[in-house]
């Protein structure tokens, strides 16, 4: 799929994840098993952005934090220059932590209440135990992101979401990274402003030449801003490859059903728009349907979808996608 | 234009807060006819939530509300308290972002949808339930009879969504306010959920009004729409026309930001939401406005015709800025 | 581009504001601080020393008089002036305790709450044990066993010091502390500024000490109040009971002004039985006010900010 000549900057291999809920019914403890993320696997290079969508129930999210060893994969590696990740201590997982970063989605809860936005942008640096005033290093990078330097002294309620958010991003490039983790970082902002910090984070790849991994539910967002696109369902990457590949010509039945769900702003094409309307809801990740995930809501199910999972398989168009019946 | 169903003119509506007086909607006229779906797109400090839930009687007592709120003749502002709960769930309903809060959770479905026909008709328990289960069939829940007898937490949100619709439709209103009813749910179950909507109101009339900060479900489903900003409406207009020649930089601005097949570099709106405390004296765009010019400041524009549109940009005519493709 | 900085109040103007606002807490701002006042000033405020007789025999049992306000006890020594010196006894081992009971609780609570798992369910269950006790009887039976036991009667005083009391009540004072600040824990410990934190590469105690007990010093505050009350009226107790502190030359405290009333009810000398009572009523009260309004106050649950 990458037809790059050095090692991709992140490899992840294989990632499983499965969350255990305690439930406890009398004395005996009943554990019911989340299989969030199930055999997951995807490269990105430096440089260039992968954009992960998907619902909820997807497992995006937990890829998202996975990465960054937030969560504890239940199996499987996890590649981030040349170092797998899951096998590093603590020590030595801290030192790989400046190489690599999150975004997240609340503007809200991002941001420590009680500091001020200055002290929190600074504080990777002082958690990595890197000496000095860090007045400087915090001023450089509220102006990289668009804010006034004066404003390392106001605290977050004094600041708007799309501020807030841009604060929690210097933070983010506070050590310098080579990848961040962008967890859907603009669904909680205004759409005037997703715009401007969508183009924040073209500008800031063009310039400082990171990685970004893009996780998001709003398709057209991450058209916009990624290379590759993985598309994920219930645990599981079912397409996945060059956006124009994925989006020109989509071939797993999700992702078609997923793009003609996006409504677009242009009455003329959704009133004529062919839509594919999908019919009940996600199933849980409790108890995922055997075989194909999809097929409890796929028009094109067969018996071999239910005995049968589908492997992840190169089509003409160039991307990967899982289905026994591609489009 | 039909006749409308649902009324308002010169709309205010201030709260009293620890930090002020916010003023949330700045006189605001809306007008919708039977059947009609009309979107209500805004982002924060909009007052696109607020003036419905005033319409609705909704707002607490630290709300001060002036203006007039005509539903099929009868009005709200003012009236009596029996009057308007009287109307609340009948006439007109509303549904809200999140389907969870709305329902109890302690009662089963079918039992809430009960309660809400009962506290408007005098209809015995059986007959009430039966009806509840042919809502819930109409919103497109499969096995009615048996879902009916289940507890919220045993729906997911989509299906909550469709059961909050069936609850608000019990009634058959005139009137049905969605306020962001599918902003929390994922995008397949969004395209289901706008699907019931319409549904809705070709079977039965009901005029829809539909707040979203959405455009693209606004180009989906609505048939008029109303674009409102600090508290006023800046533009209003047929769907089409809208997207095609929006006249206010505000909606020309919405639009450009929005990720399109083909666009290279987002073009954002400069500047920030407004602080409804002290909203400026003139336009209430006039502060991120890239047309900006003196008058604009000196008082709060009036919504005028132009080009099949209602705008508040006083230099609609000289600015012609058009749609995406001009 | 230059975007203005909306100025607002702070969480803690807001808090303020709406303390501010409880009218009975604040009169019992002001009442205890003008008791804590007469109390730090007390060579100045009392009239006589705290063993020194009003005047020569007889001298006991003097109702209220211009020669002693209050009157005098059984030995003729001035009850106000007692009382105030009483009072300075008790707030101090009501406060040490207090301050003692919300560090404990606080760093049982914190690291149950952010360790979570089996460590924490080991820690919650301690604490229900503790808190199962019936109050009187664990403060008594602990009280007779740690009392009888040598190397600990050695660092903390003998049975009736001040300084066993004061050990004493924190030994049952913390499990409240603990539930308060764990829930705050369990709360904060999602919020995404954790995981930031995390993700930069910081340490657990990092988090607990920069984070999350900043963030919980509301909910903190208000135990801290509580256990105040919590303490004097454990002493209160305990010495009504004969097991309180029994500092010698003729020292009081709050709590043995209190038992001395035992006897004073039946002779009808009332004097000795309704103001120390009253005082402590006084106290307790003023406290739980405060700590009603400070529990409203850092509540946020009207966020005018957002």
């Amino acid at each position: 799929m990458n037809m790059q000549s050095q090692a991709p900057l992140l490899s992840v291999q294989n990632l499983v994840k499965n969350f255990e809920l305690r439930a406890s019914k009398g004395l005996r403890k009943s554990k019911r098993i989340v299989q969030a993320v199930s055999d997951v696997s995807f490269n990105v290079s430096t440089g260039k952005t992968l954009g992960i969508v998907g619902e909820s129930g997807s497992g995006k999210t937990t890829v998202g934090r996975s990465i960054l060893q937030l969560i504890t994969p239940t199996s499987g590696r996890i590649f981030f220059d040349g170092q797998d990740l899951t096998e590093l201590s603590f020590e030595e997982l801290r030192v790989v932590r400046r190489q690599m970063q999150i975004v997240f989605q609340d503007p809200f809860a991002s941001l420590d209440p009680k500091m001020t936005v200055g002290t929190s942008i600074s504080e990777p640096l002082v958690v990595q135990g890197i000496s000095g005033d860090h007045q400087d290093r915090v001023a450089e990078l509220l102006d990289l992101v668009g804010l006034a330097p004066d404003h390392a002294r106001r605290f977050p309620h004094e600041f708007s979401g799309g501020q807030r958010q841009r604060v929690g991003i210097a933070r983010a490039l506070a050590l310098d990274p080579k990848l961040i983790v962008l967890d859907e970082p603009v669904s909680a902002l205004d759409v005037s402003i997703q715009a401007g910090v969508v183009n924040l984070f073209g500008d800031l790849q063009k310039r400082l030449g990171m990685s970004f991994v893009f996780i998001a539910h709003d398709l057209s967002v991450v058209r916009h801003i990624a290379d590759d696109v993985a598309v994920m369902y219930l645990g599981k990457i079912v397409e996945i490859g060059n956006k124009n590949a994925v989006y020109n010509n989509p071939s797993h039945p999700y992702t078609k059903a997923l793009l003609s769900a996006v409504p677009l702003p242009d009455p003329k094409v959704e009133r004529l728009r062919h839509r594919i309307m999908l019919e009940g809801d996600v199933p849980s990740p409790v108890n995922p349907p055997t075989g194909c995930r999809f097929r409890t809501r796929c028009w094109k199910a067969t018996e071999l979808c239910a005995q049968t999972e589908p492997e992840l398989v190169a089509r003409a168009t160039g991307q990967q996608s899982a289905c026994h019946f591609p489009e | 234009m039909a006749e409308s169903v649902l009324s308002i003119r010169d709309l205010r509506v201030t709260f009293q807060t620890q930090m002020g007086e916010l003023c949330a909607v700045r006189g605001v006229d809306v007008d919708i006819a039977a059947g009609e779906i009309l979107g209500v797109v805004g982002e924060s400090g909009s007052g696109k939530s607020v003036s419905f839930l005033a319409a609705m009687g909704l707002l607490p007592a630290t709300a001060t509300v002036t203006g007039s709120v005509m539903l099929d003749g009868v009005e709200l502002i003012g009236a009596k308290k029996k009057l308007v709960r009287s109307i609340r769930g009948r006439l007109m309903s509303m549904v809200f972002q999140d389907p969870l809060s709305a329902l109890n959770p302690v009662h089963r479905v079918g039992d809430q949808i009960v309660e809400m026909i009962q506290s408007h008709q005098k209809i015995d328990e059986t007959k009430a339930f039966a009806r509840a289960v042919e809502l819930l069939e109409i919103v497109g829940i499969p096995q009615p009879d048996e879902r009916a007898k289940q507890y919220p937490h045993e729906f997911s949100g989509g299906m909550r969504q469709r059961v909050v619709i069936a609850m608000a439709i019990a009634n058959n209103p005139k009137v049905l306010i969605a306020d962001e009813p599918t902003t929390a749910l994922d995008v397949t179950v969004q395209a289901q959920i706008l699907e019931v909507i319409q549904r809705v109101q070709q079977s039965f009339g009901t005029a829809v009004v539909l707040i979203t900060h959405d455009l693209g479900v606004i180009a989906r489903v609505a048939d008029s729409v109303n674009v409102m900003y600090a508290g006023r409406n800046v533009e209003s207009g047929s769907v089409q026309d809208l997207f095609d020649h929006p006249s206010h930089p505000y909606t020309r601005g919405l639009l450009s930001s929005l990720p399109q097949e083909g666009i290279e570099r987002l073009i954002p709106i400069a500047g920030f939401p407004p602080n409804m405390l002290a909203p400026p004296p003139g336009c209430g765009f006039a502060p991120r406005c890239p047309h900006v010019i003196q008058s604009c400041n000196a008082s709060l524009p009036s919504l005028v015709p132009f080009e099949g549109l209602m705008t508040s940009c006083i230099r609609a005519d000289e600015l012609r800025i058009g749609g995406l493709r001009s | 581009m230059t975007e203005i900085v909306i100025p607002t109040f702070t969480p803690r103007q807001l808090a303020w504001k709406r303390f501010i606002g409880h009218k009975a807490a604040v009169v019992c701002s002001i009442v205890l601080v003008l008791l804590a006042l007469a109390v730090i000033l007390s060579p100045l405020t009392a009239r006589y020393g705290v063993n020194e007789s009003v005047k020569a025999p007889p001298n006991s049992y003097l109702s209220p008089s211009k020669l002693a306000w209050l009157g005098t006890d059984d030995i003729g020594r001035d009850l106000y002036s007692r009382l105030i010196y009483g009072t300075r006894v008790s707030l101090l081992i009501g406060l040490c305790s207090a301050f003692i009971s919300v560090f404990v609780g606080c760093v049982v609570g914190a690291i149950a709450g952010f360790r979570g798992g089996r460590f924490d369910d080991v820690i919650m269950r301690v604490t229900d044990l503790f808190l199962a006790f019936p109050f009187l009887v664990a403060l008594l039976v602990v009280r007779n066993m740690f009392g009888s036991v040598d190397w600990l009667t050695f660092i903390i005083g003998d049975m009736s010091s001040l300084r066993f009391i004061i050990f004493l009540l924190s030994f049952f004072g913390w499990m409240g502390v603990a539930r308060i600040v764990r829930g705050q824990v369990l709360a904060l410990k999602e919020r995404e500024f954790i995981e930031a934190a995390r993700a930069a590469g910081a340490s657990r105690s990092y988090i607990i000490k920069r984070h999350l007990l900043p963030n919980s010093i509301g909910p903190i505050m208000v135990a801290l109040t509580f256990s105040v009350v919590g303490a004097i009226s454990g002493e209160a107790t305990l010495s009504f009971f004969g097991y309180g502190p029994q500092p010698g030359a003729g020292a009081t405290s709050l709590g043995l002004l209190v038992g001395q009333a035992k006897g004073a009810v039946q002779t009808g000398f009332w004097w000795i039985a309704l103001f120390p009572c009253l005082i402590l009523v006084l106290i307790s009260l003023c406290i739980n006010f405060i700590g009603d309004a400070l529990r409203d106050a850092t509540d946020p649950r009207l966020d005018a900010t957002k």
